[in-house]
């Protein structure tokens, strides 16, 4: 740590668990106190695209399985793609402000760093909380989506949920880097419009990366959405192709670990007094 | 009144263009969002139009076949200017309107509630129309514009955003907290979605829901729009035309008497 010197903090007193459940009445009163405000962006968006895109435009749509990834309806083909793309804007958009209010605005992370807590509790705290939003919104999601016949097994959407959530880990830990760095707000109308619109619509969530052309569906791949979009069909359409999960969920894996360290260093360098 | 030389009151013409100068110079240090603001369009359009596309041959619009395309472009040209004009005159006007007191401040100058009606709507409208126009050319280059009709979709937009700069800016006088605009968003889906934008209003079959989206003012904007690319202009065009401006009047003069009520009393 670098700051011992001009204040010194005991950090890396707490385990790693003990740090989280110290600030667990913390987040707990947050989502009490904002939980009511998700509920249109988590839930009533989300299911407007189901019925637009799925139901009313899937129904001028030939589902034909070969051109659909498997799918027999087009409905059945986005569903687990839009799930993937909703965990990744939801994660996005609670690692951005939140962040920035909670080193800027606010100053909370000041006033918890003034306790025992160091700076990766706060960071894990931070993440955790942001991951318990995503999870239970695509689990909410999921089970509406169930009565639609979209689903081929019983357990694939479960694998699929899993999935769903470790793209938003993997975009919060990531977005959280980010935001720890960033100086002016500006920064996050970017992020949204050059990061989070285009990965929404080209990384196989609409369509079959494979009408992008050779060249584009190589970059698709290389997304790290397509990656969680990709699993989450696999899983929910059960088309699984082993090898290639254990390559998407690597992906996921990695750029969670990557976001975390690059995380925990960033906000360690902003938050030196 | 002798000596002292009272300035001459501000012309609505003069008051507006002051206004707009000033949005202008603080736009300048914001210049990336402004830049990549025409960008949320194109997007879409390249994803749904032609990734989507591809899974759909055309459409039947007004009795003629329209390539999916050709057929999701206008939609996306007619809706960026809905959602810019949303997105200026909710939360930035609640912003200045609240938290920087800017009205305030503007009312202590010649500036009276009308005039700052009119100016910032006139901005919004201006920052609409470069986006627009871009659009507009970008469709031209991907030979998704069928008709010289389409010169006037650049008009067409700016009505859209006239009328919908209006009235989201009188409903913005009547929120009290950032939780409010959780209704906007509610309201601005299912009107992005469900306009006809990316499928034909016949999806909705032939009863009241049917009618139902026909009478809402983004469906007009989006007919009206893909009517002037396509060149099948029809009287329904003319409905939406006078269905937008008198929206748009409505809202301006709502606007004005609130501003007084919050403003100056």
């Amino acid at each position: 740590m670098a700051s011992t010197a001009s204040a010194p903090r005991p950090a890396g007193t707490l385990s790693v668990w003990e740090g989280m459940a110290r600030q667990y009445d913390y987040w707990l009163t947050v989502y009490k106190r904002t939980w009511r405000g998700g509920v249109a962006n988590s839930f009533v968006t989300p299911l407007f695209y189901v019925l637009a895109m799925g139901v009313l435009l899937g129904g001028f749509i030939d589902a034909d399985p070969a051109r659909l990834e498997g799918a027999t309806s087009y409905l059945a083909f986005i569903v687990p793609g839009l799930v993937a793309a909703h965990a990744m804007t939801l994660a996005v958009s609670e690692s951005t402000y939140p962040v920035m209010g909670a080193i800027k605005w606010h100053k909370t992370f000041f006033a918890q760093l003034a306790t025992p807590l160091a700076v990766r509790d706060l960071v894990n705290a931070f993440l955790a909380f942001v991951v318990f939003r995503v999870a239970s919104a695509c689990a909410v999601f999921m089970l509406v989506l169930a009565p639609f016949g979209v689903f081929e097994t019983w357990w694939g959407p479960l694998l699929a949920w899993v999935a769903q959530v470790l793209v938003g880990t993997a975009f919060a830990a990531i977005t959280f880097g980010y935001s720890a760095r960033l100086r002016s707000e500006e920064g996050f109308g970017l992020v949204f419009r050059l990061g989070v619109l285009p990965l929404t619509l080209f990384s196989g969530a609409f369509f079959p990366i494979s009408n992008l052309g050779p060249v584009l569906e190589w970059v698709a791949r290389l997304t790290p959405l397509w990656h969680g979009v990709s699993l989450s069909r696999m899983f929910c359409l059960d088309t699984v192709d082993w090898p290639l999960a254990a390559v998407n969920l690597a992906v996921l894996v990695g750029l969670t670990v990557v976001g975390w360290v690059w995380s925990v260093r960033g906000l360690d360098k902003r938050l030196e007094v | 009144m002798s000596g002292v030389a009272i300035p001459a009151p501000l012309t609505p013409v003069g008051a507006a263009r002051l206004l707009v100068l000033r949005n202008f110079l603080v736009y300048r240090s914001a210049w990336k969002l402004f830049l990549t603001g025409f960008l949320e369009p194109v997007l879409y359009l390249f994803s749904i139009g032609i990734g989507v596309g591809q899974l759909i041959d055309s459409f039947e619009f007004h009795g003629e076949q329209v390539p999916y395309a050709a057929f999701v472009a206008p939609a996306m040209l007619a809706t960026s200017a809905f959602n810019g004009a949303l997105l200026d005159s909710t939360f930035n006007v609640f912003f200045k309107l609240k938290y920087e007191k800017l009205y305030d401040q503007m009312l202590a100058t010649p500036l009276s509630t009308g005039d700052i009606a009119r100016g910032e709507i006139i901005w919004g409208l201006l920052r609409g129309s470069v986006y627009s126009a871009a659009f507009l050319v970008v469709m031209l280059a991907m030979g998704l514009v069928e008709s010289w009709w389409a010169v006037l979709a650049l008009p067409a937009t700016v009505l859209i955003a006239f009328a919908f700069s209006a009235v989201c800016m009188a409903l913005t006088t009547w929120m009290k907290s950032w939780q409010d605009f959780d209704k906007i968003t509610l309201a601005q889906m299912p009107l992005f979605l469900f306009s006809a934008t990316f499928f034909p209003v016949e999806a909705f079959g032939d009863g009241v829901l049917r009618w139902v989206v026909e009478a809402t003012p983004l469906y007009r904007g989006v007919v009206l729009c893909r009517e002037l690319t396509t060149g099948v202009v029809t009287w329904e065009s003319a409905v939406s035309v006078v269905y937008l401006a008198v929206m748009g009047v409505i809202g301006l003069l709502v606007v004005r008497r609130r501003l007084d009520t919050l403003l100056l009393t």
